[in-house]
């Protein structure tokens, strides 16, 4: 534990914000907040989706310049005009949104913005994969750092980002929900990092919505309500239950996710839709699975275990190379996702902004999946308008209104609009992957009982997580994937996390 | 609409930030306007009004399409060399005078007008095929479909000028009605339609998602590829009639004579403030575009310039266009 950590005293704080506000059009997204990072410290920040965790910490990373308030960094008044500034005054940033370049390779990636130099002036290559290289293996990477960004999945993008930040030397790091796409090994991995980090007496704000996650890597714990911080001191002796009551401002809420869970599988059920023997001739081979109507079947493995691939294949947003798919006993081949739509069949990523369109207000965003549901050739927009309100009401998308633009929204009430598209019209299979990633304990809730409202209304839902709670919470029975193949099936008894943990 | 202003953007800034597109052109539309008012007695006259919306009313014909490719992202550089090829092939099919030695194969008016059409068609669904199917980008395919189409131009005219076409195209092209050009009457029907199209139909808000995010669209269950290839098809129809209405417009059906159509097409979209990047402008935007440009053809020969000036004006007006296109993406995605 750091000596320092709620120090006060005579050494000043590494990072202070005082009554610092920032509003977007007129509207208060944080208010008087106050937040102090002392040296060798990581600091758990937490509150619920829109609580303002983002948006203060991207006051500190300069991303935000016109706020209210004052701004100390090693006890000096700072205002930074844009990120520049910031990584210039030593903070690092790792953004909630992945902002890694798809188009650039993975050692520039690491390197971006700050690249070594031979003597000639010119980039020094050889040194740049070089070191990439070693940095990331200390995150557990063993790829190439010349594979081009985009074509590896989300999760080891986020790691290459964070070793982008973290092995910047930048005295401040701020990292932004940075284990939302991560495995439990990867995560455990991330930890030891910081830890060694911590101890050259630099400051981690460490964001997350899994509060497990922040109990055991934080020092201190601030938390975040409505725009203002109502609790912050050190983590040692604090409880979960401390922590949610005091991020949603009442009691703790009844459901905890679950350690373990009764399956409740029942093959009297119709098979809607049905992969038999698929692969995609890389990630995945030979999986083969049911989903019936009015049962959640999960998918669980960690990442890289073919998750992924799997729900993107039964979309038909990539082409099978071996096996087929059944939809309701009759074999399809889809052609596009369209096609896919047009059987019946939903899917919401994990990553939120493959689905969303940033700079459309809500409802255009709720109302693609179902136009024509809803028109025959000409637009209704009201309609539009007053079907995504009901959405907006039923999910508790935290917003001024259904014309908002996309991006104003928080990530969890991203997420949230992004699983609104298809609850219009029930569909027929509904592939959820990771479908609570970036959600606060509230909404996490929400969601879970809307998912099992859908399954109780008939239809037939995959849940794909490499979150255990997730499935453990929802699934009713459980496909356990390892390396793209189907290392072990539960469908009845109790099933534990360690079940899961041990068969991944 | 209702909560369109005040609550979503808030502050003059923000709203000017998300505008600047489209506040842009129509500035610089009014700067133009006055400066040649000024500049010349001859300029701001109603006969020179209508001058200028006959100058533009082909390219106009061929903006409309551009603009439906531009807002998937996508681009066509084929447009100027497919109205070539379909003027030339509406030509090919009609009766020429004895003096034009060109082997061609005369038709019934209607049935060289349909078929012509139809070619125009082919071309469309060629480059679409070509961008969906194999996956070329269409910045590459529709270079290839410019190549082709002056191929398919130089084979059936072989140098020489045809005169002749169907009646019902010479007189869209030629005549007009109420003292207006039918060529304007019809650029007028191609934008109300494209505009009615982009803003009111299903298929218009698959066409603008599809460019504000195409992965977005198709895991929200957009047949992306048919958007883009039926855009596709759409540009080269709307060339296609462009076409056909220039070579009588013109008086004459020859190789090389739309070479600056492209440019002009492209620019008015461009200037107008349709984003690039897809997603964002539409046919009011083209409008204004077209303006500026026509304003701008027009009212350099309305003072006394260099000819040659002139061009390098018009390309310091589209750089500056681009600028502002880029730079307005940039805002918004900053904000
Ligand atoms: N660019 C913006 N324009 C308008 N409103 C915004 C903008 N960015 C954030 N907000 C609003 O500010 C509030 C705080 O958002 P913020 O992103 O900081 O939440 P968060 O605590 O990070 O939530 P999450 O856990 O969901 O990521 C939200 O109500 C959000 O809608
Ligand atoms: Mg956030």
């Amino acid at each position: 534990m750091s000596a320092q950590a709620q120090g006060g005293g005579d050494v000043p704080p590494l990072l202070e914000l005082s009554a610092v506000s920032k509003s977007f059009g007129g509207v208060a997204a944080i208010k008087d907040v106050d937040f102090r990072l002392f040296e060798g410290e990581i600091h758990g920040l937490i509150g619920e989706n829109g609580a303002g965790k983002s948006t203060s910490m991207k006051v500190i990373a300069g991303v935000h310049s016109d706020y209210d308030g004052v701004m100390r960094v090693g006890g000096r008044q700072v205002r930074f005009r844009n990120a520049r500034d910031a990584l210039d005054a030593g903070i690092g940033m790792v953004h909630q949104e992945l902002s890694t370049v798809p188009d650039l390779s993975v050692a520039e990636n690491v390197f971006l913005g700050q690249q070594p130099l031979t003597r000639f002036g010119t980039v020094d290559w050889r040194r740049i994969n070089r070191e990439a290289r070693r940095l990331i293996a200390s995150l557990g990477l063993d790829i190439d750092p010349t594979t081009t960004m985009g074509a590896l999945p989300v999760g080891i993008q986020q790691l290459v980002e964070l070793s982008r930040v973290l092995f910047s030397g930048a005295r401040i790091i701020i990292l932004d929900e940075p284990t939302s796409a991560l495995s439990p090994p990867e995560v455990k991995r991330l930890f030891d990092v910081l830890r060694k980090i911590r101890a050259d007496g630099r400051g981690i704000v460490f964001i997350s919505h899994f509060l497990d996650d922040v109990l055991e890597i934080s020092d201190s714990v601030t938390v975040f309500r409505n725009g203002r911080t109502v609790a912050s001191g050190p983590a040692t002796g604090l409880s979960k239950d401390e922590m949610i009551s005091s991020m949603i401002g009442r009691g703790s809420i009844g459901m905890h996710m679950g350690e373990s869970a009764e399956l409740a599988s029942d093959d009297s059920k119709p098979v809607v839709m049905e992969a038999e023997a698929i692969g995609d001739g890389k990630m995945l081979r030979d999986v083969s699975l049911k989903l019936r109507a009015g049962e959640i079947t999960g998918v669980y493995g960690f990442m890289g275990c073919g998750q992924i691939e799997f729900a993107r294949a039964a979309f038909g947003k990539i082409p099978l190379q071996q096996g087929r798919i059944l939809v309701d006993g009759e074999e399809i081949s889809f052609r596009s996702t369209a096609d896919a739509k047009s059987r019946g069949i939903a899917f919401v990523p994990e990553n939120r902004s493959m689905m969303l369109f940033r700079s459309e207000p809500i409802y255009k965003n709720v109302s693609i999946a179902i136009l024509e549901r809803i028109h025959r050739l000409l637009l209704k927009p009201d309609a539009e308008r007053s079907i995504t309100k009901t959405h907006i009401d039923d999910l508790q998308i935290k917003t001024q209104g259904a014309d908002m633009e996309l991006g104003s929204l928080s990530g969890g009430n991203q997420q949230k609009v992004a699983l609104a598209k298809w609850l219009t019209h029930l569909p027929k299979v509904l592939i959820l992957s990771e479908p609570t990633r970036g959600m606060d304990v509230g909404a996490k809730e929400d969601v879970i009982r809307i998912i099992k409202k859908l399954r109780d209304q008939g239809v037939a839902i995959l849940v794909l997580s490499s979150e255990p709670e997730t499935i453990l919470t929802l699934a009713d029975r459980v496909t356990v994937l390892r390396k793209g193949v189907v290392a072990k099936e539960f469908s009845s008894g109790v099933l534990h996390k360690a079940d899961l943990l041990s068969a991944a | 609409m209702q909560e369109a202003g005040e609550t979503k953007a808030g502050g003059l800034k923000a709203v000017l930030t998300d505008q600047l597109r489209n506040i842009a052109p129509v500035f610089t539309l009014m700067v133009l306007v006055i400066f040649f008012s000024a500049a010349s007695p001859s300029f701001f006259t109603a006969d020179n009004f209508m001058n200028i919306l006959s100058q533009v009313s082909i390219t106009a014909i061929i903006a409309v399409g551009l603009t439906f490719v531009i807002l998937t992202a996508e681009i066509d550089l084929s447009v100027a060399a497919i109205a070539n090829a379909v003027g030339i092939t509406l030509a090919y099919f009609t009766l020429q005078p004895e003096y034009v030695n060109i082997a061609n194969l005369p038709l019934n008016g209607v049935i060289a007008i349909v078929l012509t059409l139809a070619t125009a068609v082919v071309f469309g669904l060629v480059t679409a095929f070509g961008v969906t199917w194999i996956g070329i980008p269409s910045f590459i395919m529709t270079l290839a479909m410019m190549q082709i189409a002056n191929g398919v131009s130089a084979l059936l005219v072989r140098g020489q000028i045809a005169y002749n076409y169907p009646d019902l195209i010479t007189t869209l092209g030629t005549e007009s009605v109420f003292g207006i050009r039918w060529t304007i009457i019809v650029a007028v029907l191609f934008l109300a339609a494209g505009h009615f199209v982009l803003k009111y139909t299903r298929y218009g808000r698959y066409i603008y998602m599809t460019g504000g995010n195409r992965e977005a669209a198709e895991y929200s269950g957009v047949n992306v590829k048919f958007i883009i290839g039926s855009v596709l098809v759409i540009g080269a129809v709307c060339s296609g009639v462009a076409g056909m209405l220039a070579v009588a417009y013109f008086g004459s059906a020859q190789q090389n004579q739309f070479d600056t159509y492209l440019l002009d097409a492209i620019a008015a979209v461009v200037v107008g403030g349709t984003s690039l990047f897809g997603g964002r402008g539409g046919i009011g935007n083209t409008i204004v575009g077209l303006l500026v440009l026509g304003v701008l053809n027009n009212g350099l020969d309305h003072i006394q310039i260099d000819s040659f000036l002139k061009i390098l004006i018009r390309g310091l007006i589209l750089l500056s266009a681009l600028i502002i296109n880029v730079y307005a993406q940039r805002l918004r995605e900053k904000g």
